[in-house]
């Protein structure tokens, strides 16, 4: 049995546990077909935040041993200028690296070293000394000073409005009127940003972690003046990705660039101190929500605006009010998008990018309306869930909201719940309801069905750890018959046929199903073959081993089912806090997520999503945050001081996958599943938190000197 | 990192000669290899001291106390059954700190002179007169929930990390060391951590050249062991306020109390005086709120870490009466 549906393993699980698995950083000549030994880069990053360098000392790191190349904006050759702003595909943009002595944000790099070892790199890189002129930085996110990011992005707006919000909400008997504050996250994967760079003549690799390997390397040929079909890029394991290694980053630049010139091929790292700087982070979001409650508690107006930061020279938007535009019924909604252009690092995806914090306001702001109108908060949301997606009015092809809550309060004991005091902590218990939109991109898959009876299944999506490869096997494997063992999924290189990539909770769908349509294509091939003749699977065989082998390809693209339905993946948050009466600790000792989002290919891989995003949820309500120094530094930059939850926060976790079949975003019935978990668990706790203590907190996360001064006395 | 000659030492001797002649101790590496890696710290010369003979154990004295080798990992000591049955509060706060992996790397030695982990310390393009003395503060700047609200000075700031050291203050602890003409000296654990004033560089009684051999501890004082740690996750994350306390409470009475803060100031903060005023009067908030009253006299903040004066009294209140 292939099992779809069930808990199969991860077909690369032992050697990743065995320490087996490489990842880029890993390789080593022979296994990226290298005959001379990889050099090893370093990188310098600045030290201001906004200005420009004076002068480079690179003398004494160019005298350096072992050292056999400074790159710096005086001897980069040339590259294509950033952008553009309004490419169709964000991350295939060109990104020059130290294309001039500007300095855009602090900790942006500035010098690169490569040596014949990774220490000689590394004390050379140490030696270069770096002068600056600095400019008044601006690094302050504020709310007030947000732009419309259309014009950036070449006209298209992301605001919404239907009904008349202002009328509306002024008229409703419960008003709430709030002001939350996400912050700033970095991206905290196990695997650093890294890159390897070789060059046969004049064809290009690129080995890194790219979660969409066709987007590198469009980006990367576009950056160095390449014909794209002279670059390659793999990615064969990604060591969590998480948005974070959707863009490509200057690792796989100066590799290309510094390769090229020694002949040689170069690996880098950057440090994970660098990371935090060097690659991109989420957003901090300043949100505004206002929700207008009519006596009953129907929910008639909603508005949500939000600003969110982007690098002074970029656009991105983290789109937090996908929530606000569509889980409640409301006549009247409205939101707004803005950005603040500032002198910081680069903002951009991260799991979930804009309904993670977007959710955390949004899902706050519905139980403070819950409570202001007297509701139960499950109930509240029940009586407000809506078939149609208010904005677009368009019938949400499958929904199921209500169900997620009602077996979520079933399985949590909603109505037996118990707040108050036990000991010295504080119970209490929260909800939230949990959305993602789902999106299909175009992807195609080749299946090859060798005369050894194996098939080898090729396509350039990336499994950054959730269990691609697997899925992928298990939906070959059942739309063809075969046992697991007998199929092969090769992904992460850009010369198999091109797919969405990972990302977006859109990879598993799109590439799942190219592989789907690439199977039954290889069906109907062989189903002609064998035409009039005995089917046995011996003869299959024996006419596959005469054509030396038989191909099909598939693919798919969304079609114009999206013009008729909203496609979204739904669930329910709920969970259980103890905050600590004298010190204001906050512990979570349950949660629990229902989703539905359509077929489950893999139970066990699947629920790991799931329970992965309510953790984040979780270390986002109460741990996780980075800040912004006065000089425009993230001030924490390693993980002994960037906070991230460990086991002993996690106690009892449980998430529930409803069975359901998504009928017309693709032919597997499925939907996405890797963001929706995040989404509402941070809200979940929070409005636990203020079931426990009366306290609402609007500044994540919620720590302890932020409850303190609204706790009890000392009795 | 820097290029640096490594050796290992096979007595207090040659260790301490290696010292003298500039060479820096190094026990388990998990302090000292982090700050070479960033360079913050820049030895040319390691010298392990991490199997010198006969100081992986811990001894009973003659008085009834203990002696502790400097080698003895925080892993070891921690489960060691005369530290569990005797001192639960030295077991404890070693058990709050860190991971069990670095526990079982990390020495008793290596733990008394772990530095600080303020930001601005470890961050090479900001100031810090600690690190490079002159430079300014940058955790006056901002971004300093980490750092001290008492003890610290107009140069410096920054807080002693350590929840071992936290114990042994109040266990009153005596610091034992040699240097390479074979002078040993005794120092009180209380002296042994400096207030930073105008030399934040300097952080310690230690002199150069000087190793730390054994830890030695007095018979446990009569009460009930207490070690509380309150910090911004679960486990595995350095003390916002830490609390290591020894009470006798009887019959709603504090016949003594001993206690000092972790995560508030440069060295473990115990002052005496609070604790006496503590000692015969009722078990109630009152009664330690006073006694914080005087520990924290001066007590200040520089904005993110306001929350630890508040947090303090709250804590020791509710370490000793729940
Ligand atoms: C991620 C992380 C989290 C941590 N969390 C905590 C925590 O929560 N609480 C806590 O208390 N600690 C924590 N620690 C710190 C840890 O306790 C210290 O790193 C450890 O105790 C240092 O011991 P070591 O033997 O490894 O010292 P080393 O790193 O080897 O040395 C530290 C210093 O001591 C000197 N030295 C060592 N031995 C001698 C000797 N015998 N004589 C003279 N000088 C000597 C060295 O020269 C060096 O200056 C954490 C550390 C890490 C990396």
């Amino acid at each position: 049995m292939t099992g779809i549906g069930n808990g199969v393993p991860r077909v690369e699980g032992r050697a990743k546990v065995t320490g087996a698995a490489l990842y880029t950083f890993d390789l080593q000549p022979s296994e990226i077909g290298a005959t001379q030994p990889i050099l090893h880069g370093a990188a310098v990053l600045s030290t201001i935040a906004c200005g420009r360098i004076l002068a480079l000392d690179t003398a004494a790191a160019e005298h350096s041993t072992g050292v056999r190349l400074v790159l710096t904006h005086r001897n980069m050759p040339p590259q294509a200028e950033w952008g553009p702003l309004n490419a169709n595909v964000r991350f295939a943009r060109a990104q020059p690296v130290f294309g001039d002595e500007q300095v855009r944000y602090f900790g942006e790099p500035v010098a690169f070293v490569v040596a014949e070892s990774f220490e000689c790199a590394r004390a050379a890189a140490a030696s270069i000394q770096v002068q600056y002129e600095a400019d008044q930085a601006h690094t302050v996110l504020d709310s007030e000073h947000g732009i419309d990011p259309a014009p950036l992005h070449g006209g298209q707006s992301s605001d919404s409005s239907v009904g008349d919000f202002h009328g509306t909400f002024a008229t409703a008997r419960h008003r709430i009127d709030v002001q939350y504050e996400t912050p700033y996250q970095n991206h905290a994967a196990i695997e650093l940003q890294a890159s390897i760079a070789a060059w046969d003549g004049d064809h290009l690799t690129v080995h890194t972690p790219a979660q969409i390997t066709s987007a590198a390397r469009t980006g990367l040929a576009r950056t160095l003046n390449l014909p794209e079909d002279r670059v390659r890029v793999v990615a064969r394991l990604i060591g969590g990705g998480f948005g974070g290694k959707l863009p490509y980053f200057a690792d796989a630049v100066l590799c290309a660039v510094a390769a090229r010139q020694l002949r040689q091929p170069v690996k880098f790292s950057f440090t994970r101190q660098q990371m935090f700087t060097a690659t991109t982070h989420r957003s901090a979001v300043s949100h505004r929500v206002r929700i207008g409650v009519t006596t009953e508690g129907r929910i008639t107006a909603i508005s949500h605006d939000a600003v969110s930061q982007t690098a002074s020279f970029d656009n991105y938007v983290d789109g937090s009010t996908a929530g606000a535009k569509g889980l409640y019924g409301a006549k009247a909604i409205r939101t707004t998008q803005r950005i603040a252009r500032l002198d910081l690092p680069r903002s951009d995806s991260m799991r979930s990018p804009g309904d993670a914090n977007g959710s955390m306001a949004l899902e706050c702001a519905i139980d403070e309306a819950a409570h202001a109108c007297g509701q139960d908060p499950v109930a509240f949301r029940i009586l407000n869930d809506t078939r149609v997606n208010p904005t677009t009015g368009r019938p949400y092809s499958s929904r199921h909201l209500v169900a997620c809550l009602q077996e979520g309060a079933r399985r949590f004991g909603w109505e037996e719940r118990r707040s108050g005091r036990k000991g010295e902590w504080l119970i209490g218990q929260g909800v939230a309801s949990a959305m993602r939109d789902n999106l299909v991109r175009p992807s195609a898959a080749q299946v090859t069905l060798t005369p050894a009876g194996q098939l080898v299944v090729r396509l350039d999506m990336t499994d950054p750890g959730t269990g691609t490869i697997t899925i992928l096997t298990q939906i070959a494997a059942e739309t063809l018959g075969l046992p697991m063992e007998k199929v092969t999924v090769m992904l992460g290189d850009t010369d198999f046929p091109k797919t969405s990539g990972s990302g977006g909770s859109f990879g598993a769908e799109s590439s799942g199903s190219a592989v789907y349509e690439a199977c039954l294509a290889l069906r109907r091939r062989l189903d002609d073959m064998t035409k009039g003749r005995d089917a046995s699977p011996e003869t299959v065989l024996r006419l596959v081993g005469e054509a030396g082998g038989v191909t099909a390809e598939g693919k798919i693209a969304p079609g114009d089912e999206t013009k008729r339905y909203s496609e979204a993946s739904f669930g329910a948050q709920f969970a259980e806090v103890a905050v600590n009466v004298h010190t204001g600790e906050t512990r979570v000792p349950r949660m629990l997520g229902v989703f539905a989002c359509g077929r489950i290919i893999n139970e066990r891989t699947a629920r790991s999503q799931a329970l992965g995003g309510m953790i984040w949820g979780l270390s986002s309500a109460l741990i996780e945050a980075n800040n912004v120094d006065h000089r425009g530094q993230m001030a924490m930059r390693d993980l002994a001081n960037y906070h991230v939850p460990v086991l002993a926060d996690i106690q009892n976790i449980d998430a529930v996958l409803l069975p359901e079949t998504e009928p017309v975003a693709n032919p597997l019935g499925m939907k996405g599943i890797g963001e929706v978990g995040i989404n509402g668990a941070a809200a979940a706790i929070a409005n636990a938190v203020f079931d426990a203590t009366g306290i609402r907190i609007r500044r994540f996360p919620i720590t302890l000197d932020r409850l303190l001064p609204g706790l009890p006395p000392l009795a | 990192m820097k290029d640096f000659a490594f050796s290992t030492a096979h007595s207090v001797d040659d260790a301490a000669h290696a010292a003298a002649s500039g060479a820096r101790p190094i026990a388990g590496g998990t302090n000292l290899l982090d700050l070479m890696k960033l360079q913050i710290e820049t030895p040319n010369r390691l010298v392990s001291v991490r199997r010198l003979p006969r100081l992986d154990r811990v001894t009973v004295t003659d008085e009834g106390g203990v002696r502790i080798g400097a080698e003895v990992t925080n892993a070891a000591l921690a489960a060691h059954p005369l530290i569990r049955q005797r001192y639960p509060l030295l077991s404890r706060a070693i058990l709050a700190g860190a991971s069990a992996q670095i526990r079982n790397m990390a020495t008793t030695g290596g733990n008394l002179l772990q530095r600080t982990r303020c930001v601005q310390f470890y961050d090479m393009t900001d100031a810090c007169n600690k690190r490079q003395p002159g430079s300014g503060c940058g955790a006056r700047m901002g971004g300093n929930r980490m750092n001290a609200i008492i003890g610290g000075s107009e140069a410096c700031i920054a807080v002693n990390p350590s929840d071992m050291s936290v114990a042994l203050r109040v266990l009153d602890a005596t610091v034992h060391v040699q240097d390479a003409t074979g002078r040993v000296r005794a120092i009180p654990v209380a002296s042994f951590h400096l207030l930073p004033g105008e030399t934040p560089e300097r952080e310690t009684a230690l002199q150069p050249g000087e190793i730390i051999t054994e830890i030695s501890l007095p018979p446990p004082p009569m009460g009930v062991h207490h070690y509380r740690k309150v910090r911004d996750r679960t486990s595995y994350a350095f003390a916002l306020i830490s609390v290591g306390a020894v009470a006798d409470i009887r019959e709603g009475r504090i016949v003594s109390a001993r206690f000092a803060f972790g995560g508030i100031a440069p060295r473990p903060w115990r002052v005496e005086a609070a604790e006496a005023a503590m000692a015969n009067r009722p078990a109630e908030v009152a009664t330690i709120e006073h006694a914080c009253d005087i520990a924290l006299e001066g007590a200040k903040g520089y904005g993110d870490n306001d929350f630890k004066i508040l947090l303090a009294r709250r804590t020791l209140v509710a370490t000793l009466l729940t």
